[in-house]
């Protein structure tokens, strides 16, 4: 990079014509960055980039963190109501026999849970990290299509709303959280319960699929000049192949959910062995996207793990390459693997022993991984803070999760604890110890990046204590009840099994973990409001987001960043390396190469618009109707044909024009 | 922190064709979910095709000519289509606006035969899960190549206003072509799916 073409006298540029030839309005250029003063750049900047005020401002805001924001905090409301619904059944399972809860509400409980917990909760979590996040981190000033990812939050909380709307009026799910056919198929499931599923699914994972559209695009062409594919951090990898998978893997829930929602609604037979259907394909189906969701869930944790330690061991990540391959390794996979929930099926041995081989085979990634972090801390001089404890905390579960897990590949062993508590236990393990620890760990080490404010170090000691001994208390004990024999999904057991006081052991646990999420509520909000401030900086980590104030200004970085290392912070002490030349009256960016990070574009990105959320209104209101009828579809195509045309109508911004 | 200006950007152009812009890549990201969807639907259909030794369950064989009509349009529409891209790359607005002109018409046309598709099929969806299958194979390209007329007209007549003198437009134009081709693309093995695999047994 040469700094040797800087011009630093001109604040206005005399009308200059652009490279672009043919049938182009001339640009109407404006003030250029090049040489501000940076008190006129923010008072620029700060007017280009704000989100418009009042309510209707609020609905139209398309910055990034603005909806990351949104998204978390929904997010974590849903981890709550998931929770409220665990201790529910906890408490009818603490003894043998208890009459609070009945078969029928047990029924949704334990399936709201699952898709609560799943859809709502650990995808759209660690999704919205990085809509806040990977933008920060690649140097850039929105996230790529900023209206879509507007358009995703807001199908996302509708589809959430509508999910727990249909609960309250005892009209939730009630067929588990994969919902086979054919006890959900039109036969055995009358009512709504089922069709409340499939569409709150479907139409939830256009979320999903919109998110991971625009973290890709960011990735790969809105990099900081200089970011070459071996620069960028190890957490935006693994969210790009975390949006890979989710690109891959989620159209198959959709068209399961589909399929279904057809079978039940018009009559199809694509399920139905009488007619030529089949069953087990709906398996085939959902675990085709199902196994590769818990990858969804779990790759983005790593990234968390592989910038949380580097910074608090005091030193780069051990072994980069091999952690970005494991990553990649991870994501493929991730695809080969999904028969290993269906072994109960009576498959083909052969096919059955092919999906064992692979399920150990992602052992080997993962392990490398795991070696990688642990040398990065022994390479390094450790500090110990909770983010660190919490990295910790999903060593110790995820191991042990990852053990009972390549006991369950193995089939014999898989067909005599299927359906049993100790499957439960392993999948908490894994996805608690594997997802959530990890997101505990983000949020401490993140949370002043996003509110200027410290976190409670002392209470967040207490938190990971108590987290750690409520969660194994609650879990545990589950493999053992399970190897007794005792079914999931039952709503009781009688008294003479004498499983009575394991699971009260294991309600109390369940309760003490619950209320480490309250003492993490009150953190937060403590944090918030009363936290120590925190400084750009507060853990001396090396990559961009901390480089920007805490909490970011509306367009993120005064000047677009210039990168030469890993951790460009670490390598720059004195001053970051900028770059200068952007419009300050326009939304620009710089869009860059893929693989160099070259700068080659000066792009507009989208102004606020109000348009996604009625365009989110438009398809949401579609879906609920398609419920009750399919002609739905052609009702709602009007109204979504015209949401669709205000918001791509050009308004005459130059955002629009240039 | 402090700043330090290494780096000069301000005579960058202002959009740039196909990959160089981010709307190409988003594009290409749709794409590979729809094609997902549409490889899954299609292996659903086989997976049912072979797991049923007498499959299209004794239902007649679809009547191919309305589909291998639908198909010739497609193909040939490919033409005018890569035509209209050179344009938008050039930015010359007169040929752009005939060549969107153009390919509404060659995107409706096939639409006008599609609906005599379905008849065609010779069976209802609701009669087996064979008829099921291609009426949901042939649901999802009609699906696509709705949203993909609308989405050409638009656009048609965005170019056809005073918002179309700008590079991002004729990039629009250009991410239209790139679309239509996958449109297209994803039709071969439909067609084969619905209309020659039910004749093989
Ligand atoms: C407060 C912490 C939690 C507790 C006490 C808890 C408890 C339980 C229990 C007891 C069941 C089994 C119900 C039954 O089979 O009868 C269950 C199922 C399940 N849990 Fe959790 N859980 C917790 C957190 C989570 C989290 C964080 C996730 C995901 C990220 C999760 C995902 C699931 C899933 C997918 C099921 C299966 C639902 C089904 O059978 O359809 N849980 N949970
Ligand atoms: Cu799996």
């Amino acid at each position: 990079m040469s700094s040797a073409d800087l011009t630093n006298e001109r604040d206005l540029p005399p009308g200059r014509e652009t490279s672009a030839t043919g049938d182009i309005a001339p640009e109407r250029d404006g003030p250029r960055d090049t040489g501000m003063d940076d008190a006129s750049l923010h008072r620029w900047l700060a007017r280009t980039w704000r989100t418009p005020p009042g309510i209707i401002g609020a609905l139209s805001s398309v910055d990034h963190k603005v909806i990351a924001r949104r998204y978390l905090i929904t997010a974590f409301l849903f981890l709550c109501l998931g929770g409220l619904n665990a201790v529910a059944m906890r408490v009818q399972l603490s003894g043998p026999q208890r009459g609070l809860i009945g078969p029928d509400l047990y029924n949704q409980l334990f399936t709201m849970h699952g898709v609560t917990m799943m859809f709502l909760f650990a995808v759209p979590i660690v999704q919205a990290t990085g809509i806040y996040l990977v933008p920060l981190m690649v140097g850039t000033r929105n996230i790529a299509f900023p209206r879509l990812n507007a358009f995703g939050y807001w199908v996302y909380v509708s589809g959430g709303l509508f999910a727990w709307v249909s609960f309250a009026l005892s009209m939730g799910p009630d067929v588990g959280w994969f919902a086979y056919v054919p006890l959900s198929g039109p036969e055995f499931g009358p009512g709504k319960r089922a069709d409340v599923w499939a569409q709150m699914i479907t139409y939830t994972e256009v979320s999903s699929l919109a998110v991971a559209v625009a973290t890709i695009v960011t990735v790969l062409k809105q990099r900081a000049p200089g970011m070459s594919l071996d620069k960028i951090p190890l957490y935006v990898w693994a969210l790009l192949v975390t949006s890979f998978v989710v690109v891959f893997a989620m159209p198959a829930v959709m068209i399961t959910s589909t399929f279904l929602i057809l079978d039940r609604l018009v009559g199809t037979h694509i399920f139905n062995p009488a007619e030529g259907g089949d069953a087990l394909l709906f398996q085939h189906l959902f675990w085709f996207f199902g196994h590769p969701e818990v990858y969804i869930i779990f790759l983005p944790a790593t990234g968390m793990v592989s910038s949380i330690i580097p910074a608090f061991a005091r030193r780069p990540a051990f072994g980069h390459l091999g952690l970005v391959l494991s990553l990649i390794a991870v994501g493929f996979l991730s695809f080969g693997l999904w028969v290993h929930h269906m072994f109960a099926t009576g498959l083909p041995k052969l096919g059955a022993s092919f999906f064992t081989a692979s399920s150990m085979l992602i052992a080997i990634p993962n392990g490398v991984q795991i070696f990688c972090w642990l040398a990065t801390l022994w390479e390094g001089r450790p500090v110990i803070r909770t983010p660190l404890l919490f990295v910790f905390g999903f060593f110790f579960t995820f191991v042990i999760g990852g053990l009972t897990g390549v006991m369950l590949a193995s089939v014999p062993l898989d067909l005599q604890v299927h359906d049993t508590y100790f499957v439960v236990a392993h999948f908490h393990y894994v996805l608690i110890g594997g997802s959530v620890f990890p997101l505990l760990g983000a949020a401490y080490f993140w949370f002043p990046k996003i509110t200027g404010r410290m976190m409670s170090e002392r209470l967040g000691r207490w938190h990971f204590w108590l987290a750690m001994i409520g969660f194994n208390a609650a879990f545990f004990p589950m493999h053992i009840v399970g190897l007794w024999g005792m079914p999931r999904r039952v709503y009781t057991y009688p008294a003479e099994l004498g499983w009575g006081n394991i699971n009260l052991f294991i309600s109390a646990g369940a309760v003490l973990f619950f209320v480490s999420f309250v003492l993490f509520a009150f953190n937060l909000v403590h944090g918030a409001l009363r936290g120590t401030p925190a400084g750009d900086n507060p853990w001396d980590a090396g990559t961009l987001e901390w480089a920007t104030s805490s909490p970011p200004p509306s367009y993120n970085f005064a000047r677009i960043p210039v990168v030469t290392n890993v951790e460009p912070l670490w390598a720059e002490r004195e001053a970051l390396p900028v770059a200068a030349g952007l419009r300050v009256d326009a939304r620009e960016l710089i869009v860059s190469t893929v693989a160099e990070a070259h700068p080659d574009v000066r792009e507009k990105s989208a102004t606020p618009s109000i348009w996604p959320l009625l365009a989110a209104i438009a398809v949401g209101a579609t879906f609920l109707y398609s419920i009750f009828t399919p002609w739905a579809i052609i009702w709602g195509a009007a109204p979504i044909a015209v949401t669709l045309v205000g918001w791509f109508w050009p308004k005459g911004d130059p955002e629009d024009e240039e | 922190m402090n700043q330090r200006p290494v780096l000069d950007i301000s005579d960058l152009p202002t959009f740039g064709h196909g990959p160089r812009s981010p709307t190409w890549w988003g594009t290409l990201g749709f794409m590979a979910l729809e094609g997902t969807g549409f490889a899954l639907a299609a292996g659903a259909y086989l997976y049912l095709a072979t797991l049923w030794p007498n499959w299209r369950l004794s239902a007649p064989v679809p009547n191919h000519w309305p589909g291998t009509i639908v198909t010739l349009l497609l193909v040939v529409s490919l033409v005018p289509n890569h035509i209209l891209n050179g344009y938008a790359k050039r930015c010359a607005m007169g040929p752009v606006r005939i060549g969107m002109v153009v390919m509404s018409l060659l995107g409706l046309a096939p639409l006008v035969v599609r609906w005599f598709e379905f008849p065609a099929l010779n069976i209802y969806w609701d009669t087996n899960a064979y008829g099921s299958m291609i009426w949901v194979l042939l649901g999802l390209h009609t699906t696509h190549l709705i949203t993909d007329v609308g989405d050409t007209i638009v656009l048609t007549v965005l170019m056809f206003t005073h918002h179309g003198y700008s590079g991002r437009r004729f990039g629009d134009v250009g991410d239209n072509v790139f679309y239509w081709d996958f449109v297209v693309l994803t039709w071969i093995p439909i067609y084969l799916l619905i209309y020659w695999l039910p004749r093989l047994g």
